[in-house]
């Protein structure tokens, strides 16, 4: 047995880069654990996938990843990475974003992204708070909860992401919360292997801001309460809205097979030209 | 005088809260974002009367701020680095729908690659947006500016909008004592805004920002280039009656021991406070060196700059943002107006410390220059 005890994922990631910035008790560590574990269930090489991130916590993930990353502009990963997956398409593209990257400052990439059906794999850590900048409202926190630029409570109706991104055109949606770490695997499996736009909402703790702002201080407090509340989509489906209230709806919402873009795209240089451009080379991140 | 120990950020916060802002709409950003947490806090406390708009995106917020200006609302705003970025569209429409919108900006690096620290790339890279931009020193400044950035901005025969610039971290985040002045004298210093010219009234309908055939497009500009003309009287007027007011007087440029000076440095912002201490320095060796400090950088204060440099035998000018090939903006805008011996310096870019032993070897290299710009403070290993 490996004395240690290091992680048998430690292997995909940069240790020159650790320790790591993240909070003690942030989600994030449980969403980097299921996304290797996903990714091996999926057996998918990681020199196979580009990740791309925006702006936030949840956006400096890839930075600690072993494997190609862009790390771009505020809202915007959606974007780069449809760049990516057009000029090669035989890479996996994954982007890490965050409530306030993908519901707010990037909304509109975020639906495009699905309506296109494009074959990226976009998990969204959805903490309902903007925690970078220390704790502000954020488009997913739940009305009445508490962040710095809201006193007295959010008076906004947050977002459903998985109801938006369904409803956009997404053809793999799921929700989980970091206490469900098996089920994120598994979606986070299937997101890899579908050819189309997959969209995984992960209900994160941000025990430093949402949870200090909104008396629940630990990280075991928060996740307690996320598994307490939380329902399976097939359950919820048969339920009245008024029970669901407070509720975090979780599992499967799209699974589907639609036409993906950059296939299309493919199809029609190989129907019109009767070529594909072939890519080479695939990482410029070799052996260490 | 009230002395409150704070930093820029809560400076600027409390300077719209004194000017009776309407309308805030902000979106948080490192290393601005504490501004809007105080205005958050000040509107849910009851300390402002002001309708605070969480928006979704800089991109909103200046749109948001453009459309509550329009009514004849007053405006502020804050933002950093990518976010003024982001802004950037909007703030050309800010500027031609001449709205009178007072914004702080919290200056910091461009990415890629991403920092977070502090130059002035954000704020220099919108020079040409129409706005009036003021630089400042110190969290007092900071202050005063945007007090005084209300009266100039809505001033009839300005009405542009104005940034108040002040360094991320080194002036957003650090603390310093600041006089915050009474709500009475401030109320009465910026009285209310009374829109003049564009202004949405539904007894009068008017159409704002319109399609513009080629008839007319450049007459729009062209009066937009008159009002940064104007507004240099204008602000000339609001130093002097800010000073007799507030007992602070400012002018576009500080003169700092360059009366007898061989060697003067040119320079905005913070780093302007570490300057100071190595001319002190330096004139104890003997040398004569001093210190402009350029307050306003839009519109451009030449003749005032000149009245202050013209007896030097050399300039220095620091840029914290360059223009690839040609060097800074400051020291470009100084070589194109005036007739002066200027070499440029790059410093402090993403949050590289500028130091007294930088600024040493600035006065150094400007007395034998071999190269017109050049870059202080980068790594050794680099070079």
């Amino acid at each position: 047995m490996d004395k240690t005890h290091e992680s048998r994922f430690m292997k995909y990631l940069r240790k020159d880069r650790l320790p790591h910035i993240f909070c003690a008790g942030c989600g994030n560590g449980i969403v980097i654990n299921t996304f290797f574990n996903g990714m091996e269930l999926a057996e998918i090489d990681l020199s196979d996938i580009v990740m791309v991130s925006g702006i936030g916590c949840s956006s400096r993930i890839p930075g600690y990843v072993k494997c190609d990353s862009l790390h771009t502009t505020h809202g915007r990963p959606i974007s780069f990475a449809t760049g990516i997956k057009i000029a090669k398409s035989d890479l996996n593209v994954v982007v890490f974003t965050g409530d306030g990257d993908a519901a707010a400052i990037g909304g509109n990439h975020l639906i495009h992204g699905a309506r296109r059906n494009i074959d990226l794999t976009v998990i969204c850590i959805n903490n309902s708070i903007y925690g970078m900048t220390g704790g502000q409202i954020s488009p997913t926190s739940p009305k009445g909860s508490y962040g710095s630029t809201a006193p007295y409570g959010a008076m906004e109706k947050p977002f459903d992401l998985s109801e938006l991104v369904s409803a956009a055109g997404a053809t793999y949606v799921a929700r989980w919360t970091t206490a469900h770490p098996l089920q994120l695997s598994m979606s986070i499996k299937d997101a890899l292997n579908n050819k189309g736009f997959s969209f995984i909402e992960v209900i994160s703790q941000c025990p430093t801001y949402f949870g200090r702002k909104n008396q629940m201080r630990s990280s075991i407090e928060m996740m307690k309460w996320m598994k307490s509340v939380s329902i399976v989509k097939k359950k919820a489906d048969k339920m009245d809205e008024k029970k669901l209230e407070g509720k975090i709806i979780v599992g499967e919402f799209v699974n589907k097979e639609e036409p993906e873009l950059s296939d299309e795209i493919y199809k029609l240089i190989k129907e019109e030209w009767d070529e594909k451009p072939s890519s080479e080379l695939k990482s410029a991140y070799m052996e260490d | 005088m009230v002395l409150k120990i704070a930093t820029a950020n809560r400076a600027v916060a409390e300077a719209a809260k004194l000017s009776n802002v309407n309308v805030i709409p902000v979106y948080p950003i490192t290393p601005a974002t504490s501004i809007a947490e105080y205005l958050a806090k000040f509107v849910a406390d009851g300390e402002m009367d002001a309708e605070y708009v969480r928006v979704e995106s800089e991109h909103s917020a200046m749109s948001v701020a453009i459309g509550a200006s329009s009514t004849g609302a007053r405006v502020f705003t804050a933002t950093s680095s990518q976010g003024l970025a982001l802004m950037h569209e909007v703030l050309f429409i800010a500027a031609g729908m001449r709205a009178p919108i007072v914004m702080a900006n919290a200056n910091r690096a461009l990415s890629a690659p991403l920092s977070i620290w502090n130059d002035q790339q954000d704020s220099i890279s919108e020079r040409d947006s129409g706005w009036i931009q003021i630089y400042a020193e110190n969290a007092q400044e900071a202050l005063d500016f945007v007090i005084q950035s209300y009266r100039i901005t809505e001033h009839p025969e300005v009405l542009l909008p104005a940034m108040v610039c002040l360094d991320g971290f080194i002036l957003t985040h650090t603390v310093e004592p600041v006089d915050v002045p009474e709500k009475e004298v401030v109320s009465d210093f910026v009285s209310t805004y009374k829109p003049a010219n564009a202004i949405l009234d539904p007894e009068n309908p008017m159409s704002i920002g319109t399609f513009t055939d080629p008839n007319y497009y450049m007459e729009a500009r062209h009066d937009m280039y008159n009002a940064m003309i104007n507004s240099k009287n204008i602000i000339r007027n609001v130093n002097k009656e800010f000073g007799e007011i507030f007992g602070r007087e400012y002018d576009f440029v500080e003169n700092y021991r360059c009366d007898d000076a061989e060697i003067i440095i040119v320079a905005m912002g913070s780093v302007c406070g570490t300057v100071k201490d190595v001319i002190d320095e330096i004139r104890r060796e003997g040398e004569k060196v001093g210190l402009l400090k350029l307050r306003v950088f839009r519109p451009f204060p030449t003749d005032e700059i000149n009245a202050v440099v013209k007896n030097a035998d050399k300039i220095a000018v620091l840029d914290k943002n360059v223009s690839f090939d040609i060097g800074g903006a400051l020291y470009n805008e100084i070589k194109a107006k005036l007739d002066v011996d200027a070499y440029g310096f790059i410093i402090g870019l993403g949050g590289r410390d500028v130091t007294p032993e930088h600024i040493r070897k600035i006065v150094k290299e400007t007395k034998k220059p071999e190269k017109d710009v050049q870059w202080i403070g980068l790594r050794e290993e680099e070079i």
